[in-house]
C-alpha cells in the first residue's frame, strides 16, 4: 500500500519525537542518580528507610491493583471507582478500631484488634462494591466501551460525595495501636514495625487471593470466564455469579488495603481513594493488566520507585521539595507505560499462554 | 402465586424506598433542603423531596403490579402503592425510633436531634406515627399517577415540573422581578415568597402551564404542520426570528439580574465554551480526555505570564494579544501531548490523559517551579481587557490604566464570554459539517473501518485533540481574566469531570445539548446553594443514570437520534461485537 509523502512524515514525526521523549526521561533519570549519590546526602540507613517504605506502599498498591486487574480481566472494563471501594474499607475499620480503641479492646488483644477491622472492612468493601456492580455496571455489560468507565466515574463521584454526606468532610485519625509503635531490628537497621507489619499482612492477603484463583473451583472458573465469557457459561459456569464474586473478591483486597494503608499514614477521609486508585491502576497497567502476579509486580515496582524516586532522581536534578513532586513520578510512569508497553512487564507471558 | 408475587412486589419496592429515605436523610439532604419551602407554610423542600420519594415508590409498585397482571387492575394498583408507600414511611419511623434510643451521630454526622425533629414535625420522640400516614398518601399519590390517562398525564406532569422549577427558584425570579419595580414587584410579591412560592402562586402557575400543555396537546400537532407546511423561506426567518429573539435575551441578561446571577452565567458560558471544545474531541471523535483541564491551565497560565502586572508578568501585553497567544500555546501542547497517546486504546486514553493533567496541576503548583509559575501562591494581578486607544489593544505598559472602557466587571465580561461561545459554537457546527467532521465521527463509530476507507487516524485524532485543546486554552485565558488571578488548585481534576458530566448529560456530539447540559449541571447548582452542596453526588447519580436510561443525552445531536431510532435492533447486535 502507498502512502503519502505527507502521511510519512507524520509517522517520522511521531517516531522521532516518542524516541526524543523516551531518551530524555533516562537521561534524566540517570543524571539525577549520579548527581545524588555524589552529593552523599544520605546515609545507607536512609535509603533502606526509603526502601522498606516503598515496599510497604507498594504492597498496598499491588493490593488495589488486584481488583483493577481481576475486573479488566473479566470485563475488560477500568473499574474507576475502586479507589472509593477502597477508601469505604478505611471508612468502615475507622469506625469500628475507634470503638474497640475506646472499649480498651486494642491494648488488650493487639493482633484481634488488627485483623477484625481488617475482616469488617473486607465484608463492607465487597457489599459495596457488589451494590456498585448490580446498579452502575450490570444494565451496561452489553454498551460499548467508554459508557460503563463514564458509568463507573460517576459511581465513584457518588461514593465519594456520599461519604462525604454520611460522615463530613473531616480528616479522621485511625486510632494507633500501641504494640505497632516503634522498631524492629532487621539486619542491624532500624526499620519501623507498621511498615513490616503492612507489608507482611499485604503479602499474605496476596498469597490467599493468588491460592483462591489457582487452586480453587472458583478460581478456575473466575480464570475461565476471563479467558471466554460464552465458552465458560456453555460448559455450565453461572458467568454472573462469576463476575460478582469477582468484585466482591477484588473488592474485599482493596476493603483491606484501606485499612493497612490508614495504619500507615493515619487520616481518614472521604477523598483518600482517589490516588491510591490512579496508583494502584498504574501498577496494574505497570503488571500487564489482568495478570494478578503482574498486579504484585507492578505495584512493589511503583511504590519503591515513588518512594526513591524524589531522593534518588529528583533531588540529584537540583529540584527543591521533590517529594512534592512524588505523585508525577507515578503519573509520569503511568503515562509512559501506557505509551511504551501497554501490555506492561509481565504481560507479553501472558499473551502467549493464551494464544 | 400471583397474590405472594403482588405483595412481596409491593413490599420489596418499599423496602427500596425505606432504603432511599434514610438515605437522603443521613447524607444531610432533607435537613439542609428543609431551609427552602417549596410553597411556603405548607411544604419544604425537605419535605417535599422524602414526599417524592414515596410516590415514586408507589408509581413504580403500581407498575410492577399492571406488569405482573398484564394490565391495569385499578384497586390492586392502589394497593401496591398504598403498601409500598406504608413501608417506606414505617422505615423511615422505625429509624427515628431508633435514633431517639441509639447515638447513631457517633458515625453518622446528620443523625442528629434537629434531623429527628424535622421527621417528628417538631413534636418530639412519641410523634413517629405521622410518617407512615404520610407514606400511604403519597404511594397513593403514585399509584393514582399511574391510573390517569396518558393524555392527561402528560400535561400535568409538566405543570408538576414547572411548578417545582418556579418554586426552586423563586428566590432568584423574585429578587429580579423585584428590581423592575411597579406591577412588575407587585406580582413578585404575589407570587414568590421569601423562600418558595405562595400558594397563591403555586396555583398560578400549576393552572397556567396545565391549561397550556393542554392545549399544545391538542393544538400542538397542528401548529407544526402548519410551520412546516410554510415555504423554505419562511422557515428560515421564523427560525432567525427566534434567534434574535435569545440573542436579545441573552444581551439584557446581566443589566436586568444583577452581579450574581451575572457572576453565575459567565461561568456557565465559560464550562459551554470548553464543553464546546471537549466535545470535539469526545463527542466528535470519541476520545475520552480526561486531562482536559490541563489545556485550560495553560491557557490561563499563558495569559496569566503575558498579561499580569504582579510578579510573575513576563510581558504587559493587552488581553487581546494574550489570548490568540494562549489558544495557540494550549493547542501546541494538544498537539505535542497528543502525538504520543493517540495511538493508545480508548479506555487507555482517558487513563493517560488523566495522567497528564494531574502532572500539569502538580507542577504548577510545586515549589520547583514557583519562579515562574509562582507555586502554591499562583499569579495575581492579570491585567483587564480594555477597549480604548489602538496601542492600547497591543501594550499596556502602565498597569491597570485604561483610556477607553476598561472590560473589568462581571456584567461586562459576560459579552467577552458570549462572543467566544457563539463564535466557537459557530466554528464547531461548520467542522461537524465538514470533511473533517464526518472523519471524526467515522473514527467514533469504527476506527479500523475508518482507516480501511482511507481516513488517517493519528491526523484526524490529532486535530480533534488539538482544536478541543485550543477551545480549553480559551475558556482558561476568559477564566484567567475574570478571576483576575490563577492558582493551580483550581486546577482540579474535577473541572474535566465537569465538562465531561455536561457533555454526556446534553448529548455527545450535540451542540444544543452541551448548552443544555452546562445549564443543568453548571448553572443549577450555583443558583441553588442548598443543592451545590451536593452536587458532585447529583452529578455521580446522573452519570450512571444517563448512561443507562439515556446514554444519547437531553438533546442528541440528529445522527443519533436517528441512529437510536430507526436501527435499534441492528445497533444492539453492532455494539455487542465491540
Amino acid at each position: 500500500m502507498r502512502t503519502s509523502l505527507s502521511e510519512r512524515l507524520l509517522d517520522l514525526l511521531v517516531s522521532v519525537f516518542l524516541w526524543g521523549f523516551r531518551i530524555l526521561i533516562v537521561a534524566a533519570i540517570l543524571i539525577g542518580t549520579i548527581a545524588s549519590i555524589r552529593a552523599g546526602k544520605y546515609s545507607s540507613d536512609q535509603w533502606i528507610g526509603f526502601v522498606v517504605l516503598g515496599i510497604s506502599q507498594g504492597s498496598i498498591y499491588a493490593l488495589i491493583a488486584l481488583g483493577y486487574t481481576m475486573v479488566y480481566g473479566i470485563l475488560r472494563m477500568i473499574n474507576f471507582a475502586h479507589g472509593e471501594i477502597f477508601m469505604s474499607g478505611a471508612f468502615s475499620a475507622y469506625f469500628l478500631a475507634t470503638w474497640l480503641n475506646n472499649t480498651g479492646f486494642i491494648d488488650r488483644n493487639p493482633v484481634l484488634g488488627l485483623l477484625i477491622p481488617i475482616l469488617f472492612a473486607m465484608i463492607m468493601s465487597a457489599s459495596i462494591a457488589m451494590l456498585v456492580e448490580r446498579i452502575a455496571y450490570r444494565p451496561l455489560r452489553e454498551a460499548p466501551r467508554l459508557v460503563p468507565l463514564i458509568s463507573a466515574i460517576g459511581a465513584s463521584f457518588f461514593l465519594q460525595y456520599t461519604f462525604r454526606g454520611l460522615f463530613g468532610p473531616g480528616v479522621y485519625a485511625y486510632p494507633s495501636i500501641k504494640a505497632l509503635d516503634g522498631q524492629w531490628n532487621v539486619f542491624g537497621f532500624g526499620i519501623l514495625k507498621v511498615q513490616i507489619i503492612v507489608a507482611v499482612a499485604a503479602a499474605v492477603m496476596m498469597g490467599i487471593l493468588y491460592s483462591i484463583v489457582q487452586y480453587t473451583k472458583i478460581g478456575k472458573a473466575m480464570r475461565a470466564v476471563s479467558e471466554d465469557k460464552d465458552t465458560a457459561a456453555l460448559m455450565g459456569i453461572d458467568v454472573n455469579q462469576i463476575i460478582v464474586t469477582t468484585f466482591a473478591v477484588g473488592a474485599a483486597m482493596a476493603g483491606a488495603a484501606g485499612v493497612l494503608y490508614s495504619l500507615i499514614y493515619r487520616q481518614v477521609f472521604f477523598l483518600m481513594g482517589f490516588t491510591p486508585g490512579i496508583k494502584a491502576f498504574t501498577a496494574a497497567v505497570l503488571g500487564g493488566i489482568g495478570n494478578i502476579p503482574g498486579a504484585m509486580v507492578g505495584g512493589l515496582v511503583l511504590g519503591i520507585f515513588e518512594s526513591i524516586g524524589p531522593s534518588l532522581f529528583l533531588e540529584g536534578l537540583g529540584i527543591t521539595r521533590p517529594y512534592q513532586l512524588k505523585d508525577v513520578i507515578a503519573y509520569t510512569m503511568l503515562v509512559m507505560i501506557l505509551l511504551f508497553r501497554p501490555s506492561g512487564i509481565l504481560g507479553e507471558r501472558l499473551t502467549k499462554k493464551k494464544a | 402465586m400471583k397474590k405472594e408475587n403482588f405483595l412481596w412486589n409491593a413490599i420489596k419496592t418499599g423496602l427500596l424506598g425505606g432504603t432511599i429515605a434514610i438515605f437522603i436523610c443521613l447524607v444531610g439532604m432533607t435537613e439542609i433542603f428543609s431551609k427552602r419551602d417549596v410553597i411556603e407554610k405548607v411544604i419544604t423542600l425537605g419535605q417535599f423531596v422524602l414526599l417524592v420519594t414515596m410516590a415514586a415508590m408507589g408509581f413504580i409498585a403500581a407498575r410492577r403490579t399492571s406488569d405482573l397482571f398484564g394490565g391495569n387492575r385499578p384497586v390492586l394498583n392502589l394497593t401496591a402503592g398504598l403498601i409500598a408507600g406504608l413501608v417506606t414511611g414505617l422505615i423511615l419511623a422505625l429509624f427515628v425510633f431508633i435514633g431517639y434510643k441509639v447515638n447513631l451521630r457517633a458515625v453518622f454526622l446528620n443523625a442528629s436531634p434537629p434531623l429527628y425533629n424535622l421527621l417528628t414535625f417538631g413534636k418530639g420522640q412519641g410523634n413517629i406515627w405521622p410518617l407512615p400516614l404520610i407514606g400511604v398518601g403519597g404511594g397513593l399519590i403514585g399509584a393514582a399517577f399511574l391510573l390517569i390517562p396518558a393524555m392527561y398525564r402528560g400535561p400535568l406532569t409538566r405543570a408538576l415540573i414547572f411548578t417545582f422549577f418556579m418554586a426552586l427558584f423563586s428566590g432568584l425570579f423574585r429578587v429580579v422581578m423585584i428590581n423592575q419595580k411597579g406591577g412588575v414587584a407587585k406580582a413578585a410579591k404575589y407570587l414568590f415568597g421569601q423562600t418558595g412560592l405562595t400558594w397563591e402562586g403555586t396555583l398560578i402557575f400549576f393552572f397556567t402551564v396545565l391549561i397550556i400543555a393542554f392545549l399544545w396537546n391538542y393544538r400542538g400537532k397542528e401548529v407544526q404542520a402548519r410551520i412546516s407546511r410554510l415555504p423554505k423561506r419562511g422557515q428560515l426567518s421564523l427560525r432567525i426570528l427566534v434567534f434574535i429573539i435569545i440573542l436579545y435575551i441573552a444581551i439584557m441578561l446581566p443589566t436586568v439580574s444583577g452581579p450574581f446571577i451575572a457572576q453565575v452565567i459567565v461561568t456557565v458560558t465559560l464550562f459551554i465554551l470548553m464543553g464546546l471544545g471537549l466535545n470535539i474531541t469526545l463527542g466528535f471523535a470519541g476520545l475520552l480526555d480526561l486531562g482536559f483541564v490541563a489545556f485550560y491551565a495553560i491557557g490561563a497560565y499563558t495569559v496569566g505570564l503575558l498579561t499580569s502586572y504582579g510578579p510573575f508578568g513576563l510581558q504587559h501585553v493587552s488581553f487581546w494579544v494574550a489570548v490568540p497567544i494562549a489558544v495557540l500555546v494550549a493547542m501546541s501542547f494538544g498537539a505535542i501531548l497528543g502525538l504520543p497517546v493517540l495511538g493508545v486504546r480508548g479506555d487507555y486514553l482517558a487513563i493517560a490523559t488523566l495522567g497528564f493533567g494531574e502532572i500539569v496541576r502538580l507542577l504548577a503548583g510545586s515549589d520547583f517551579l514557583a519562579k515562574y509559575f509562582g507555586g502554591p501562591q499562583g499569579i495575581i494581578g492579570i491585567q483587564k481587557p480594555c477597549i480604548g486607544t489602538l496601542a492600547a489593544f497591543v501594550r499596556v505598559d502602565v498597569p491597570r490604566a485604561c483610556n477607553g472602557i476598561e472590560l473589568g466587571t462581571v456584567q461586562t465580561i459576560y459579552y467577552v464570554a458570549i462572543v467566544s461561545a457563539l463564535l466557537i459554537a459557530f466554528v464547531a457546527w461548520r467542522l461537524r459539517e465538514s470533511r473533517l467532521g464526518r472523519a471524526w465521527m467515522a473514527i467514533r463509530e469504527d476506527e479500523d473501518v475508518a482507516e480501511a476507507l482511507g481516513v488517517n487516524l493519528i491526523q484526524t485524532k490529532l486535530l480533534a485533540y488539538m482544536l478541543g485543546a485550543a477551545f480549553a486554552g480559551l475558556g482558561g485565558a476568559i477564566f484567567a481574566t475574570l478571576i483576575g488571578s490563577i492558582f493551580a488548585t483550581s486546577m482540579q481534576l474535577l473541572v474535566s469531570i465537569n465538562v465531561v458530566a455536561l457533555i454526556v448529560v446534553g448529548g455527545m456530539g450535540s451542540i444544543p445539548g452541551v448548552i443544555v447540559g452546562a445549564i443543568a449541571l453548571i448553572g443549577l447548582p450555583e443558583l441553588l446553594r442548598e443543592v451545590s452542596e451536593f452536587r458532585f453526588l447529583f452529578y455521580g447519580v446522573t452519570l450512571i443514570i444517563m448512561m443507562i436510561a439515556r446514554p444519547e443525552g437531553l438533546w442528541p445531536s440528529q445522527a443519533t437520534r436517528r441512529e437510536l431510532h430507526h436501527a435499534d435492533a441492528e445497533n444492539v447486535s453492532a455494539e455487542s461485537m465491540v
